[in-house]
């Protein structure tokens, strides 16, 4: 792999930049690996590169439908936090947040992390005790957290309308410092480079059609280009589809597929340096490095798979954004699109083994998969590496809607899940 | 954007005076104390949530405020039909 470096950019412009090397290889899949991870995008390509870099297991390939990272990885808002409420959702996004602080230089691609800090605001007096509840919390389990109230929260983002004179006056937020957003694209090739660079065949362009399994073991995937690939073991982490590879495997599970929307408006001069969630009013906001307004809100209500959603709840969002930022009114939104997210039954994703022996699935991420990106990979890899749940993985088994150990962050997380 | 025939109103509206309530055709146990975990767990939990025809529960919230299923494909988000509640679909999946 070709090493990037400040020098290497002077070398390469003396050329025109003509010289750079392809960034991964576009390899003919072997006929058995290791391990197969189905679902190329952050998450994916994620725990390949750990699988190779921590566990030595280099013979895996990657298996995507479509291109790197062009599913939900390229679909969302690129908020990076770890203020869960429950220790179990806390320790692993917070597993997350410590390799993002170091992933650029981990992975020799800048992926543009910016700690400019995240505020959930609050509107109402239990939206404050939530608040308060939840960064107490926080706190007890090393994460940063702050209380802030309407003057302080005026004082980090003056451009907001703390006046009191709205319907929903902000009343406070919590504030956490080392929260941001990172560039969701550059994850994803950031992995993906680092994975090849390490032996990871990345195979784009080939579906999953079916598993082949053999008394209740999963012995390799079909697809619809290359046939038949065998492996030891093989990771799902395809989002929106999980419930329909689960069915090639044959068992369900508790996830429903919605549009999660958001838009992104033209570019305008740097006026927000911080990223601004509010449950209450629902729509979060941040400035893209580039200057354009990055505005996501809830899912769609009802189940789809088609990759957009319906104009009411854009609606919905922008108002809510309009009710924060009267300033931004006449602002144009450029583009809009919808990602699948599978969400669960409480808000936490599913990092599991399954019925089926040497399969196991990494879903259920719902609405917040991006922040968890980098732990995710890293607790599946291990998962799949020792054939055994990572112990921050172990909370979040499959069976636990059947033995009833639930981890409810649902709007616990002071986040519009 | 939806536009939803209320079965009850007996008129087309739109998506906005309705909510999606998931999952059609739940049927509560019958003898709920009986149940074990894995039973309470498919009965909470387990969804179908498949890629193509799906019969869901709707409820017309600022309209009549009464309940309605309807069949509509996931992927293309077409309405194949609405029907009432205790009713069965006329277009389902094949196999």
């Amino acid at each position: 792999m070709q090493h990037y470096s400040g020098f290497g950019l002077l070398k390469h412009a003396l050329n025109f930049h003509e010289n750079w090397q392809r960034v991964w290889r576009n390899p003919t899949p072997k006929k058995k690996y290791d391990v197969i991870i189905v679902g190329g995008g952050g998450h994916g390509l994620a725990t390949a590169y750990y699988l190779a870099k921590e566990h030595g297991i280099t013979n895996v390939a990657v298996i995507e439908k479509g291109y790197l990272g062009g599913g939900n990885t390229a679909r969302n808002t690129t908020i990076v936090r770890s203020n869960y409420l429950w220790d179990e959702a806390a320790h692993l996004y917070e597993h997350a947040m410590k390799l993002w602080e170091g992933l650029s230089q981990d992975l020799n691609y800048n992926v543009m992390f910016s700690q400019r800090g995240v505020l959930n605001l609050g509107h109402t007096l239990q939206d404050m005790r939530d608040i308060e509840r939840r960064v107490n919390a926080n706190r007890l389990n090393g994460i940063d957290g702050e209380v802030l109230d309407a003057k302080s929260v005026q004082e980090i983002v003056p451009i907001m309308d703390c006046s009191g004179n709205t319907r929903y006056p902000v009343m406070g937020a919590s504030w956490q410092p080392r929260a941001g957003v990172a560039r969701h694209d550059a994850v994803a090739w950031g992995f993906a480079r680092a994975a090849d660079a390490l032996g990871v065949d990345l195979i784009q362009q080939t579906e999953v059609i079916d598993m082949v399994i053999e008394d209740g073991a999963i012995t390799g995937v079909n697809t619809n280009r290359h046939g038949v690939i065998s492996a030891d073991r093989v990771g799902c982490v395809v989002a929106g589809n999980s419930s329909v590879l689960a069915g090639m495997a044959g068992f369900s599970l508790p996830l429903e597929s919605h549009p999660l929307q958001a838009l992104v408006s033209e570019p305008i001069k740097p006026i927000l340096d911080t990223v601004v969630m509010s449950n209450h009013v629902h729509g979060y906001i941040s400035q893209s490095d580039k200057g354009d307004l990055v505005i996501g809100a809830g899912i769609d209500g009802y189940n789809g798979y088609g990759q957009r959603g319906s104009y009411p709840t854009i609606e919905h969002t922008v108002a809510a954004i309009i009710e924060l930022f009267p300033m931004f009114s006449r602002v144009r939104m450029n583009r809009q699109w919808g990602g699948i997210v599978d969400t669960c039954p409480d808000a936490c994703p599913i990092i599991s083994d399954t019925p089926v022996e040497n399969l196991f699935f990494n879903c259920g991420w719902g609405t917040g998969g991006f922040k968890a990106t980098p732990g995710s990979g890293n607790v599946f890899a291990a998962t799949l590496a020792k054939g055994e749940a990572h112990p921050l993985a172990k909370p979040f088994s499959m069976f636990r809607f059947h033995n009833g150990s639930l981890i409810d962050e649902h709007g616990a997380a002071g986040v519009a899940h | 954007m939806f536009y939803i025939y209320c079965p009850h109103c007996g008129e087309h509206r739109e998506e906005e005076e309705f909510h999606a309530k998931g999952q059609a055709h739940l049927a509560r146990p019958l003898d709920p104390d009986n149940c074990t975990d894995h039973e309470w767990g498919e009965y909470l939990y387990m969804r179908k949530n498949p890629r193509g025809l799906h019969h869901e529960l709707w409820i017309h919230a600022t309209g009549c405020r009464k309940f309605f299923n309807m069949t509509r494909d996931t992927v293309s988000y077409e309405i194949k039909e609405v029907y009432k509640v205790g009713e069965r679909p006329t277009v389902v999946a094949a196999s």
